[in-house]
């Protein structure tokens, strides 16, 4: 799995520097450090929804401190242990 | 326009409008897909209607002279390498006394003059000084002799502004460029009165390129633009700038100074390892060192410029991205063509050029909205203006814990090839007393490069003020996020 931050200007500046170090965070704690490559990307294209991330190709918008742990719960985290069921 | 408010003129000469008008007439052209023969024959008429001539003795030459310009902005002679090229039917032969005694020598009976002349070159007939040209070699100290100042020394202006010594006057009487010499500098186009210097322009090339990536869906075209963009326009704030790039067609806009910022961290490293480095940002600099120095090429830092730096950490998380850097410089038109640099960067276009391609798009810069552009530190940002990278380099070293007793930095910030050229000369007898020479060929660096709109003295507190708004307040700050290591 591919995640990218975007760090553009717009998203630079509403906290995406912050949004990628506790995305590196959580994925020392919980060692997916094979399963997640961490990326950053100069504009995900979103620049009025606030802080974006692409995981894969699906792209998410409006992260901030409080709510990113919980999208990265939900959307890196959950898919990852949906992918172990299945095998 | 409203009453009273005195619109400021976008550029320093109305040569470099004449340029400008050409430039946005072929980009026209090219926007609208209508870049035939036909077309373009019709751009000379339209910027010289005529009939009478308004600055050549004729209208035809007037045109002539359009039609010259034209082919530079379409790339030029291929066949000459340099992207510096003399027009030369624009060049006016400019009459060259050299050193002569004027009008105001007094017939003086202190004689200071002919005393200083080592040659004896200067004799006193019917109470004034004559100059024997078979014997003057053309040192002047003469000039400095004279109580009166009444000896003056004519050097043509592209020549006296080519500090390379790359310019000289051929049999004809036309410029003439010596590429083995030439450092791309361009200090000649902005220098000449009649614009008979121009840079080629690859701004076919960008529009092409923004054409072909069909809205950034097949591919995508970043533009880097230089720090020093703040202070090419007065009244106009970055972010509307910005936005007048994006409407061009570009699907990001990004900070060479956050480059510059990656370069000021890695040639900190790099200095506390060697104890000695010249640095590798402006590229004139660098091809004067080649040219002149080749003992001292081995001590040029090794990193990327920051164009370069940011260039390529960009198609590392973007492998299709294609790159077009905006700046000030029509040097970096030349250090785009080299290996290890062409592979990031796709084309360099200049604030001249980029100006053209608004206005032929008639994008309204005042009527955008904002788009911020806001990655790079204070310290990446200063690149811009002379003294700046020492700063920024001193900052690294103290960011990555290097302190002054494990290596002391001495720095020495050149303004302009010919304080380049002190502390090369110095540097090359181990008679240097620093272990870092900043050289910027430009004087006041990017700020005073060619390519740049207008030059003043509110430059560099532009720059500086511009430096202290970015969000991130150290290099490390501005870094980290990138794990470009």
């Amino acid at each position: 799995m591919t995640v990218s931050v975007c760090i553009g200007s717009a998203c630079h500046l509403r906290g995406s520097y912050d949004i990628k170090l506790i995305f590196q965070e959580l994925i020392a704690k919980y060692s997916l450090e094979d399963k997640v490559t961490l990326e950053v990307a100069f504009c995900l294209g979103h620049c009025k929804d606030g802080v974006t991330i692409k995981i894969d190709d699906e792209i998410v918008t409006g992260l901030n401190k409080d709510n990113a742990e919980k999208i990265f719960d939900e959307k890196v985290l959950n898919s990852i242990k949906d992918k172990n069921a299945v095998q | 326009m409203q009453k009273g408010v005195i619109e400021m003129p976008l550029f320093d000469t109305s040569v470099q409008e004449l340029k400008y008008r050409v430039l946005r007439e072929v980009a026209k052209l090219s926007f609208e897909d209508k870049l035939d023969n036909k077309s373009i024959m019709g751009i000379a008429e339209k910027i010289m209607p005529g009939p009478e001539p308004t600055m050549r003795c004729c209208i035809y030459k007037e045109r002539a002279i359009i039609n010259e310009r034209i082919k530079l902005v379409m790339g030029g002679d291929e066949a000459n390498p340099n992207v510096i090229e003399v027009l030369r039917i624009a060049c006016d032969e400019c009459p060259v006394d050299g050193i002569k005694v004027s009008e105001a020598c007094r017939g003086c009976i202190a004689h200071r003059c002919m005393n200083t002349c080592p040659k004896g070159a200067i004799e006193i007939k019917n109470q004034h000084a004559v100059i024997d040209k078979s014997k003057c070699i053309e040192c002047g100290r003469c000039l400095n002799a004279c109580p009166y100042g009444a000896i003056v020394k004519n050097i043509r202006p592209c020549e006296k502004a080519c500090k390379a010594g790359a310019i000289s006057m051929g049999e004809d009487k036309k410029a003439c460029i010596d590429n083995e010499k030439c450092i791309s500098c361009g200090a000649c186009v902005y220098q000449c009165p009649f614009g008979a210097i121009q840079d080629k322009s690859y701004i076919i090339e960008a529009i092409n390129l923004l054409k072909k990536s069909e809205n950034n869906t097949k591919f995508k075209v970043y533009a880097i633009t230089a720090p020093s963009m703040a202070s090419q326009y007065g009244d106009i704030k970055i972010e509307k700038i910005v936005s007048g790039i994006k409407s061009l067609g570009f699907h990001s806009v990004v900070e060479a100074a956050l480059g510059a910022d990656m370069t000021a961290f890695l040639e900190a490293q790099e200095l506390a390892d060697k104890k000695f480095l010249t640095s590798s940002c402006c590229p004139a600099f660098v091809s004067y060192i080649h040219k002149n120095f080749p003992e001292m090429v081995q001590h040029i830092s090794h990193n990327l410029s920051p164009m370069a730096e940011i260039s390529k950490y960009i198609k590392k998380n973007d492998p299709t991205a294609k790159i077009v850097f905006i700046g000030p410089c029509i040097a970096k038109k030349e250090e785009q063509k080299l290996d290890g640099v062409k592979e990031y960067v796709d084309i360099v276009i200049t604030f001249e050029e980029m100006q053209a391609l608004f206005d032929a798009k008639e994008i309204d810069l005042k009527a955008l909205d904002d788009t911020y552009l806001d990655n790079a530190s204070y310290y990446g940002r200063v690149f811009a203006r002379t003294g700046g990278l020492a700063v920024a380099v001193e900052q690294a070293l103290k960011e990555s814990g290097i302190t002054s007793e494990m290596f002391e930095f001495k720095p020495v910030s050149c303004n302009g090839i010919s304080e380049c050229k002190t502390a090369l000369l110095k540097a090359s007898k181990k008679a240097l007393a620093e272990n870092f020479i900043e050289g910027m060929a430009c004087e006041n660096g990017c700020i005073g490069g060619a390519a740049c709109l207008s030059h003043g003295p509110k430059d560099k507190t532009q720059v500086d003020a511009y430096g202290r708004e970015a969000k991130e307040k150290t290099i490390t700050d501005a870094i980290s996020v990138l794990n470009f290591k």
